[in-house]
């Protein structure tokens, strides 16, 4: 699978809830950030965690505003928080 | 039972005697977890069936204990005082830590840097993801689920609590270790070390200043 993303892209997370092993945390989905860096691939820890043969995914840095994640946040508006997130969690805006 | 059961004799003397019958040894009876006694079966049974050697596993956790963050200090202190490995450590930092023997076979390890802009401070909010190989193992506030919950949410009032106050124009960035991962901060050096070694320097980088609860202090302020 190949990159179809790249740093400066604007993303939102899908507002998705499966069951399983997920490492897209619940606070992060719905909500939009900048991609920073693309990683490279990397195994998808959705069936890994499962023992069931995967794929690898695109992985990437994606950078979050506080004020986007949190609408009473109270600290300086640059304020962030970066998470390493799967393209198949990121839908392009 | 355990065997201070002679301590419970009658005791008809004076209690207030300055001291509080404190016992040398830790008591350890306590209820093991549904995990923690899923991951002991799981040691017997791969020690049984001869997948690995109790002193296999004993040498795995005796080596892990053994790691501390000296080696961060070793990476952060050569890469203020060598540019050249400043580069090198944020384009593959993998292979900069390997320089110093530390090898990262199942981890990519990303070094962020704190700058007059930027600080850094790293957390797992679904775990306890970690730079092991550099730090050691992690502090049971690391783990907490009132550090991991509330990093992300008021990372200010969490700093603060560790003492450390940042002024309103640098950004707070929070590194989620969500995936494959591990963050190492490269806090800033401090003013005043300008004539030290890399190894008098070595002995600024503590723990914290690593995770990114707390800036490095020029050695004047210890």
């Amino acid at each position: 699978m190949s990159a179809t993303l790249k740093a400066g892209d604007i993303v939102r997370v899908r507002d998705d809830y499966p069951i399983g092993h997920i490492r897209t945390p619940v606070y992060i989905r719905g909500k939009t950030g900048r991609v920073e860096k693309y990683f490279g691939d990397f195994g998808n820890p959705e069936t890994l965690a499962y023992c069931l043969p995967t794929d690898d995914r695109p992985l990437y840095k994606v950078r979050f505003l506080q004020s986007e994640l949190w609408p009473t946040y109270s600290g300086s508006a640059r304020d962030s928080v970066e998470l390493d997130l799967y393209e198949h969690w990121l839908e392009k805006v | 039972m355990s065997d201070h059961d002679h301590h419970h004799h009658d005791h008809d003397h004076d209690h207030d005697h300055g001291h509080d019958h404190a016992h040398p040894f830790q008591d350890d009876d306590k209820v093991h977890s549904y995990y923690q006694i899923l991951g002991q079966a799981m040691k017997e049974l791969l020690i049984e069936k001869g997948v690995v050697t109790a002193d296999e596993v004993r040498a795995a956790l005796e080596r892990r204990d053994g790691i501390t963050p000296a080696n961060g200090s070793k990476v952060v202190a050569r890469a203020w005082t060598d540019p050249a490995y400043r580069e090198r450590l944020f384009k593959d930092a993998n292979a900069a830590v390997a320089e110093f023997g530390i090898d990262m076979p199942t981890t990519h390890l990303v070094a962020v840097e704190n700058t007059e802009d930027v600080h850094n401070v790293v957390v797992c909010t679904l775990c306890s993801c970690y730079p092991r190989d550099l730090l050691g193992l992690p502090p049971a506030w690391y783990k907490s689920k009132a550090y991991r919950s509330r990093v992300v949410h008021e990372p200010r009032a969490v700093l603060e609590e560790f003492g450390t106050a940042l002024p309103d124009d640098v950004e707070v960035r929070v590194h989620d270790s969500t995936a494959d991962m591990r963050y190492l901060v490269i806090p800033r050096r401090p003013a005043g070390t300008h004539g030290m070694s890399e190894e008098q320097l070595r002995a600024l980088v503590s723990r914290d200043t690593m995770i990114g609860v707390t800036t490095v202090q020029p050695p004047s302020a210890k």
